[in-house]
């Protein structure tokens, strides 16, 4: 178990090193989150209570799409560098690089996210301090969901010609339920409403969680063999 | 066998007709426009049975490493696709005269249209991925991922229209269905599901073929 635990570790130590040192992707993914702001704002007028009632899918939308950019280069650089094989001769049970890569993913998302949160909290007027814990709670559920399958898709669709196309096509729509039960939550806790009223939601995304992180732990080891 | 199966299928298919259109009674309040549901129902269901098998294969699969069952599973992923299509369409032809609208977001509309494109996004997966190994193993992972999440999509898009908006199109429960009404969708639900297995015995032989020829 604490060599499982080691090789988790390397693995996202490998990736979080990577990234300190180049910056590849963060820096992209938040000038990528400012733009999606400024369209979100022209696509929508100047209409205040619109932009409201809008705010929660908004705020998903955006996750997403910057989770698509960022998820979907998980194993890129695995596979630029001609690195696959390095990671294959892991030894011991393959699910640590999964473990190890959602982990990653995780970080670099949720880093994205709280940038995208503040950056919408200044444009758009809106009191997030007062809402954090639950949001933060919405948050941290959400994101292990759409880590958990992007992590699981990208180790498929990183060897493929047409991964930026087919990446997309793949997890959008295993993302339905994601998004319609973080969108509910955030409604809920943006608008101050308690918790325990969209219990439910969190119980599914909880719930979602734990079935996409077991699915992805035990097929992981299928997908990278090739 | 394969030969028997399909002049089942047509049989079925025959009778389905009868009972469809003859044996079974006009509809007090839809008229003529449930019959529809003769063929919508079944086709439903026979899409079910279809994503039913796609997870049989893929995890048999990957347990076995038998490529007949990943051929298995991307026939029955075809041949649930069609039968998702038949439902979407013939569901919106009836909703048309029946509800006033072609399409509605209703929770069963929307899980039934996300069933379709996962099945699509899996099908274009298997499109693009030529070394028949990879492409056994990664539609597999895609095929379980699919199946397990259908109880999560169904609740979630449940709770979402239950929370938005009470169903205001889909109006009263239906009366409960006549016996005449029943057997016809029972007949006809036997036909399809007919009609699927000599598909997919057909569609199962055609990519063994392939497989062989292929170099």
């Amino acid at each position: 178990m604490t060599d499982y635990a080691r090789r988790t570790w390397f693995v996202l130590w490998k990736d979080l090193l990577t990234e300190r040192r180049s910056k590849e992707n963060l820096n992209a993914l938040f000038f990528f989150s400012l733009l999606l702001l400024f369209l979100f704002q022209f696509a929508l007028g100047p209409d205040r209570r619109s932009l409201e009632a809008a705010l929660p899918g908004l705020l998903w939308l955006g996750f997403i799409l910057a989770g698509l950019l960022g998820l979907g280069r998980s194993f890129i650089a695995e596979r630029d560098n001609d690195c696959w094989e390095g990671l294959l001769l892991t030894p011991g049970d393959k699910s640590a690089i999964y473990l190890g890569k959602l982990v990653g993913n995780f970080i670099l998302m949720a880093v994205v996210e709280l940038v995208l949160l503040v950056l919408f909290g200044f444009f758009f007027g809106v009191a997030l301090w007062p809402v954090a814990a639950p949001l933060a709670l919405v948050l941290l559920l959400g994101t292990t969901g759409l880590a958990a399958v992007g992590t699981l898709f990208a180790a498929i669709t990183a060897q493929l010609r047409a991964r930026e196309l087919l990446f997309p096509v793949l997890l959008l729509p295993a993302q339905v339920p994601i998004l319609l039960a973080a969108v509910s939550a955030t409604d809920a806790a943006l608008n101050g409403t308690p918790l325990a009223e969209a219990a439910h939601w969190l119980k599914l995304l909880a719930g979602a969680d734990l079935v996409y992180i077991v699915i992805g732990l035990l097929t992981f080891e299928f997908i990278i063999e090739g | 066998m394969r030969r028997a199966l399909g002049w089942l299928a047509l049989i079925g298919v025959i009778a389905g007709l009868g009972a469809g259109f003859a044996y079974a009674p006009r509809e007090v309040v839809q008229g003529n426009v449930q019959r529809i549901m003769y063929l919508h129902v079944p086709s439903v269901l026979t899409a079910y049975l279809a994503f039913g098998l796609v997870l049989v294969g893929s995890i048999v699969y990957l347990a076995t490493r038998r490529a007949a069952w990943d051929r298995l599973a991307a026939s029955a992923a075809e041949l649930g696709v069609l039968f998702t299509g038949i439902t979407i369409v013939s569901g919106s032809i009836w909703g048309r005269p029946t509800w006033g609208t072609w399409w509605t977001w209703d929770a069963r509309l929307t899980s039934t249209a996300v069933l379709f494109i996962v099945y699509v996004g899996y099908l274009l997966l298997r499109a693009m991925i030529e070394d028949p190994d990879a492409r056994a193993r990664s539609a597999a992972v895609v095929g379980i991922v699919g199946a397990a999440n259908m109880p999560i999509v169904h609740f979630s898009v449940k709770w979402w229209r239950a929370l938005h908006q009470p169903s205001t199109i889909l109006g009263p429960e239906p009366s409960p269905i006549s016996p005449e009404i029943r057997l016809a969708l029972l007949v006809n639900w036997i036909a399809l599901t007919l009609v699927f297995a000599y598909f997919l015995s057909r569609r199962v032989e055609i990519a063994r073929l392939e497989a062989e020829g292929a170099p």
